[in-house]
């Protein structure tokens, strides 16, 4: 038997590194993050040939040189540092045909690893297409690595992938090989000054009592101006190192090689003499479908009416087109909901299976319509390289607040929900420009803010219209409610930018790759992706979050009579039902006599026919009267009901911890009801609707909300409720960070608790503030 | 004129090629504009500007790059025939 053997995959973005893997790996691939980092660890095992191989998927890269622990992860992976991941056997380099030369720059630094090489040739159609021409054997030769055409997103030479790799492996596994030289043609990549240079740091690393490191860790150290290997060296002698790493780098400029100009120089030489004879391009780069393409679409009109019209689909999308797949799960969560709660007699039981299982379940569920449909568009718009044209488009604009072109998209979709949003994040490679967009996207006001702001306009805001009639006053506080977030954002994202994330402006030097036909394959992959990480990372805390919510709602307090009573009432409305089918069928009966009334032919038929209808008649106005006394006496068991109710969630621990914060509320203009209000939502903000509800003893009867709301008083008679305590709860709901799959996803995202607490904290000050301020803002002249 | 004699890369006029004669700086962003071809000795056209003016699209080693102002001014260059 073989050894199991580990790949490592590696190339610049944009050359079909994700279609390569997921055709080497068959698409079963294990996600994760790499502990400390926010790298996401893709890992696909397969077998090739029978053998086992764990195929490493690193993030695609333009360059190995690593300025910030994110970027080491992938040195560390190849270099078999990093403690979960084995060695890689062999390297597969993909490189981009039609774009070989600034390719071939990762290829030589991966070369400088000593590691066993193969480099796939991909997009050769997009190649031949620009009247691109490469001698592919010829370029093996000069390499001294094996090359493999292939056309990933069409399955074509995958199997001659493979191949390589395994004759690779075992070419490697021979006792007497040894790891190859750069360039094992003889072809030197660095100067000798610089190759000196080198041999002198490992010198002086052993000296400074580092063991052994790596030639490329060492040129790593000389040439990364400030990197991460230069400031994380891992010896005690840190400032005697970079004192003598500045002197190095002074020597070398006298000799002809500053850095870090001598690495391009050195490396783009070598790709040179490696490429001549090999590559054969036109002199004068032909026009493609895809340059024409781009004529119109970064076009200052037409390309910004372009963008405008797919960001609107986009975001109708995620608002709209997921509502119905959202409404099926509800109703499917409602309907699973009666079942369960129909097995089950009333209890702690039923109640925990209910309203915290099924509920906790159906809370995750029902962002996965908005996840699916947002990266499904994501995917498609970054596989056929627009998504680069969407930033290209938009980095004025997201410079003004600090951020660049890619945090536009991410933060648009938050305005739909910030789950997907803050998931989508992921396309901003500058760490501090992520974390901030991450960190201002539950600003953007989502969908789940919408009843919470409706159900306050309905109850407190006049229809009021101006100018004609074009301008309602409830429109127009619902889109000041809507925009706030987004403008509290500007600040924020600013101020975090000056703090935590402060450092020089990241460059935004980015390709603009070559449009194509999206992969449905690896869209779908993408998707799933995606959803999956979610459920199964994100999901299981939600889920946890809601049990614990309805615990604290529901514990202490003796359940026994309203559990009794709900049995009484279930009773009385299903008698209700009964009779009031009987009504409904005597009635029918009556319609249909008056008919045969009319038609009748002879003397008798009259008769009969209205004998029975005066029967009829005396049989309705009696039902008509026990119907008016069952509904009456329901009506009180269910007002009883939800009274009880109210009294038990006054009394639970979490209504005991609304009056605890009744004093901090107070300058907001609220009572404790609204305090357990905002602490029940802290799942997702539209369950204060329900919580209100209850509190309030509407039970689940959401119509009659508002006007309870309007009748609620205070002990001493003054109404609970104004239009400054309404605008205060809505700005509250504006800025609070109520919504725990945020911030599960904000830790899963940021792979750290301390950003998911710091949203909550900041979010929340801003919003008793914001609350605190309109309140008493208001409360004098409104 | 500044656009008829351009000294650095955001200055070059649409349409128009040049030679890159050095990359200021040894920080990350200059190593990051060497990376990606933006070094002594190579051709760049500057192919246009985003419809608010800024970033500017460049074509370099046969791609499109897409640069702000800022990263351009970095870029040194010399009139190329």
């Amino acid at each position: 038997m073989s050894e199991p053997l580990t790949i490592a995959l590696i190339g610049n973005p944009n050359t079909g590194k994700s279609t390569l893997f997921n055709a080497l790996s068959g698409s079963r691939a294990l996600t994760g993050n790499y502990p400390g980092v926010t790298v996401e660890k893709k890992i696909g095992r397969t077998q090739f040939e029978g053998r086992q191989v764990d195929v490493v998927d690193l993030p695609g890269t333009y360059s190995l040189a690593p300025r910030s622990i994110d970027e080491m992860v992938a040195v560390n992976v190849l270099l078999g540092r990093q403690a979960d991941v084995n060695r890689p056997d062999v390297v597969v380099c993909i490189v981009d045909a039609s774009n070989i030369e600034r390719n071939l720059y990762l290829v030589s630094q991966v070369l400088d690893l000593r590691l066993p090489v193969v480099v796939v040739l991909n997009m050769c159609d997009v190649a031949a297409e620009r009247g691109i021409q490469i001698y592919e054997s010829m370029l093996s030769c000069r390499l001294g690595l094996p090359v493999v055409r292939t056309e990933a997103h069409r399955q074509r030479g995958i199997d001659d992938v493979r191949k390589a790799v395994l004759s690779a492996a075992a070419g490697s596994a021979s006792a007497t090989a040894k790891p190859p030289e750069p360039g094992s043609s003889g072809l030197k990549i660095f100067p000798e000054a610089f190759r000196q240079e080198c041999q002198a740091l490992s010198a002086k690393l052993t000296e400074f009592g580092r063991t052994e490191t790596p030639e490329y860790l060492l040129e790593r150290m000389l040439l990364d101006v400030g990197g991460w290997l230069e400031t994380h060296a891992e010896t005690p002698r840190q400032a005697e190192l970079t004192d003598w790493l500045h002197q190095a780098r002074a020597r070398l400029a006298e000799q002809g090689c500053p850095v870090p100009a001598v690495e391009a120089r050195s490396r783009y030489a070598w790709v040179r003499k490696v490429l001549d004879g090999v590559l054969v391009k036109p002199t004068t780069r032909p026009v493609t479908f895809s340059d024409k393409l781009d004529r119109v679409l970064t076009h200052h009109i037409a390309g910004m009416a372009v963008f405008v019209v797919l960001m609107l689909i986009v975001f109708q999308a995620i608002y709209r087109g997921a509502e119905p797949v959202k409404d099926l799960f509800t109703a499917g969560q409602q309907w699973v909901a009666g079942l369960v709660g129909g097995l089950l007699p009333p209890g702690p039981l039923n109640s925990l299976l209910v309203d915290g299982v099924v509920g906790g379940v159906g809370s995750v569920l029902v962002f996965l319509p908005q996840i699916v449909v947002l990266f499904l568009f994501i995917a498609l718009l970054e596989d056929c390289g627009y998504m680069a044209r969407a930033a290209f488009l938009m980095d004025r604009l997201m410079t003004r607040v600090g951020l660049s072109g890619k945090s536009f998209v991410p933060l648009m979709s938050s305005f739909a929900c910030a789950v997907p949003g803050i998931m989508a994040t992921r396309v901003i490679e500058n760490r501090r420009d992520r974390f901030t967009t991450i960190l201002v996207a539950p600003l953007m006001s989502c969908s789940a803010r919408q009843p919470v702001y409706w159900l306050m306009i309905a109850a407190f805001f006049p229809a009021t219209y101006y100018v004609g009639g074009w301008v309602g006053l409830r429109e127009l506080t619902m889109f000041g409610m809507t925009s706030l977030g987004a403008l509290v954002a500007i600040p924020v994202a600013w101020l975090l930018k000056q703090t935590f994330f402060r450092g020089e402006t990241p460059p935004f030097v980015m390709e603009l790759p070559g449009y194509k036909w999206p992969s449905p394959r690896l869209v779908l992959n993408r998707v799933y992706d995606r959803a999956r990480a979610f459920v199964v990372r994100a999901g299981t805390l939600i889920f946890a979050t809601n049990i614990l919510v309805w615990g604290a709602g529901y514990f202490p307090g003796d359940h026994t009579q309203t559990d009794a009573l709900q049995v009484v009432v279930d009773q009385a409305q299903e008698e209700l039902a009964v009779e009031k089918e009987a009504r409904l069928n005597l009635e029918t009966r009556q319609q249909e006599l008056a008919a045969l009334l009319k038609s009748a032919t002879t003397e008798q038929q009259t008769l009969e026919l209205k004998t029975e209808s005066t029967d009829v008649a005396g049989r309705l106005s009696e039902l008509d009267q026990k119907l008016e006394s069952l509904s009456g006496e329901t009506a009180l068991k269910v007002a009883d009901l939800n009274r009880q109710r109210s009294e038990l969630l006054e009394n639970s621990l979490l209504g005991r911890l609304g009056h605890a914060i009744e004093p901090v509320v107070a300058p907001l203009g609220w009572d404790w009801r609204i305090g357990v209000g905002v602490l029940a939502s802290f799942p997702a903000r539209e369950v204060i609707i329900g919580t209100l509800g209850t509190i309030y003893s509407m039970g689940g009867d959401e119509e009659g909300l508002p006007t309870a709301l309007q009748a609620a008083r205070r002990p001493d008679g003054r109404p609970v409720y104004s239009i400054p305590v309404a605008l205060s709860i809505m700005v509250f709901f504006a800025l609070c960070a109520q919504c725990s799959s945020t911030l599960m996803v904000i830790h899963r995202e940021t792979n750290d608790w301390r950003w998911a607490l710091f949203t909550f904290a900041y979010m929340t000050i801003l919003a008793y503030l914001g609350a605190f301020l309109t309140y008493q803002g208001t409360r004098g002249w409104l | 004129m500044a656009a008829s004699h351009p000294e650095t890369l955001d200055q070059l006029t649409f349409g128009q090629t040049a030679r890159v004669v050095a990359v200021d700086g040894v920080d990350a962003i200059s190593a990051r504009l060497m990376e990606m071809g933006l070094f002594e000795g190579e051709v760049v056209e500057s192919l246009g500007a985003a419809p608010l003016g800024d970033p500017i699209e460049f074509l370099v080693c046969g791609y499109r790059l897409s640069l702000r102002k800022n990263e351009a001014r970095r870029v040194r260059i010399a009139g190329h025939e």
